[in-house]
């Protein structure tokens, strides 16, 4: 399950930007999962929890918001904007499959749907975000 | 507080179980980066020495076609596991693009060597080979942002066209701190020493030159006739 090493990157990323903004102990951690990547929210859930260091006592009261984002393209050639349903990439087999490990892959399958054009940006929604951690600094530390 | 990329946080626990990380690089397509890169990581692992391979001219991967690898999937665990060939633990785009050809804009590309850096799974080696795409783009400034502890191997050859863009190259490199393994010349025909004369003017170690190969074709996807080849007489022993 590579969810595991995306779960890992968010709690130490989490960790680093407490340690940055001089908080001690975080209350939340708010994380945006693009719907490009395809990741279950839930399984993402499951996997935050798994990778959480249980002896940090900066993590001992942490809770996880967890929240999807849909996905967007904007096409450079022509300008059209579009979502998921637009593009023709099939989840079920080995293009989602290499979407789901490297959403920029998406450049290979996904075209737009006026132009058919492969140069398009990824506006939102393409993988894993740390969108924010919430916390408060101990002054007893 | 803004949004975070999570995956630079990982970046280097994920390469911390490598001792050297060597990027093959050089300012023009077609000098031969690929074929060193990869007979560089064959005859270190014939050598024993515990090498990866890790393909980052993601818009043309080119190892696997020279080594003969199979496209397929990497397997996941936690992240994904690159695959083993002739010894050597390779990772490449092309293992999931098969195909199809793969059109990346410079933050497509830097999102890609993002996620890889971070799911990819290396073990516990002596020296992860990078072949670079060329020139002096996206991905050979996001090498040199991202991971500290590289070194560049620059390839070059003796034609006039490229002597001036290897001199750009090496003016760059020694302004922004690269430590240099130093410049392989490859295809050598004639006589020419500029590529010699290049490194000594640049106070880079000169590391030799690979003479132009008519086998080496035949060679490649198979690797005992690579290791036949001038190239794999040529790429450096590093010690
Ligand atoms: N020493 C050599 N002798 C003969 N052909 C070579 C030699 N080095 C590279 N080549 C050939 O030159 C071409 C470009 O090599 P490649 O490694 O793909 O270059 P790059 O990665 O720099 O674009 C390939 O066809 C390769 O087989
Ligand atoms: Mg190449
Ligand atoms: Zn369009």
């Amino acid at each position: 399950m590579h969810e595991l090493a995306l779960a890992d990157s968010v709690v130490k990323a989490a960790l680093q930007a407490a340690d940055d903004a001089g908080i001690t102990r975080i209350g939340r951690i708010v994380v945006k999962v693009g719907e490009l990547q395809q990741i279950e929210k839930d399984l993402f859930e499951f996997s935050l929890t798994s990778v959480i260091p249980s002896q940090d006592p900066r993590l001992a009261d942490a809770e996880f918001d967890v929240a999807e984002e849909a996905v967007r393209f904007a096409c450079r050639a022509c300008g059209t904007e579009y979502g998921r349903s637009d593009v023709d990439i099939d989840s079920a087999g080995d293009e989602g499959e290499a979407v789901h490990f490297i959403p920029e892959l998406s450049h290979a399958f996904a075209r737009c749907p006026s132009c058919a054009s492969p140069d398009f940006d990824i506006t939102q929604g393409r993988g894993i975000t740390l969108e924010r951690i919430e916390g408060s600094a101990d002054d007893a530390d | 507080m803004t949004r975070i990329d999570p995956r630079t946080a990982v970046v280097s626990d994920r390469l911390a179980g490598v001792q050297r990380i060597i990027g093959v690089t050089g300012s023009k397509g077609g000098i031969g980066k690929s074929v060193v890169a990869s007979l560089l990581a064959l005859s270190l692992a014939d050598r024993g020495v515990r090498v990866g391979l890790f393909d980052l001219d993601f818009t043309s991967p080119s190892d696997h076609v020279v080594l003969g690898a199979d496209r397929r999937f990497p397997d996941e665990e936690f992240g994904i596991d690159p695959h083993r060939v002739e010894g050597i633990d390779m990772m490449s785009v092309a293992f999931f693009a098969g195909d199809a050809p793969v059109p990346l804009r410079g933050d497509a590309a830097t999102n890609a060597l993002l996620e890889l850096l971070a799911i990819t799974r290396w073990s516990d080696l002596d020296v992860l080979v990078l072949d670079m795409p060329p020139g002096l783009g996206d991905t050979n400034l996001d090498v040199i942002r991202l991971l500290p502890r590289l070194e560049f191997l620059l390839v070059g050859n003796g034609s006039r066209v490229v002597i001036e863009s290897v001199r750009r190259a090496l003016t760059l490199f020694a302004e922004l701190e690269v430590p240099m393994v130093g410049l392989l010349e490859n295809m050598h025909r004639g006589t020419s020493t500029a590529i010699a004369d290049l490194a000594a003017a640049h106070r880079v170690c000169f590391l030799g030159s690979i003479p132009y190969d008519e086998t080496l074709e035949e060679a490649l996807g198979d690797a005992a006739s690579l290791r036949q080849t001038a190239v794999y007489a040529g790429v450096p022993t590093l010690d």
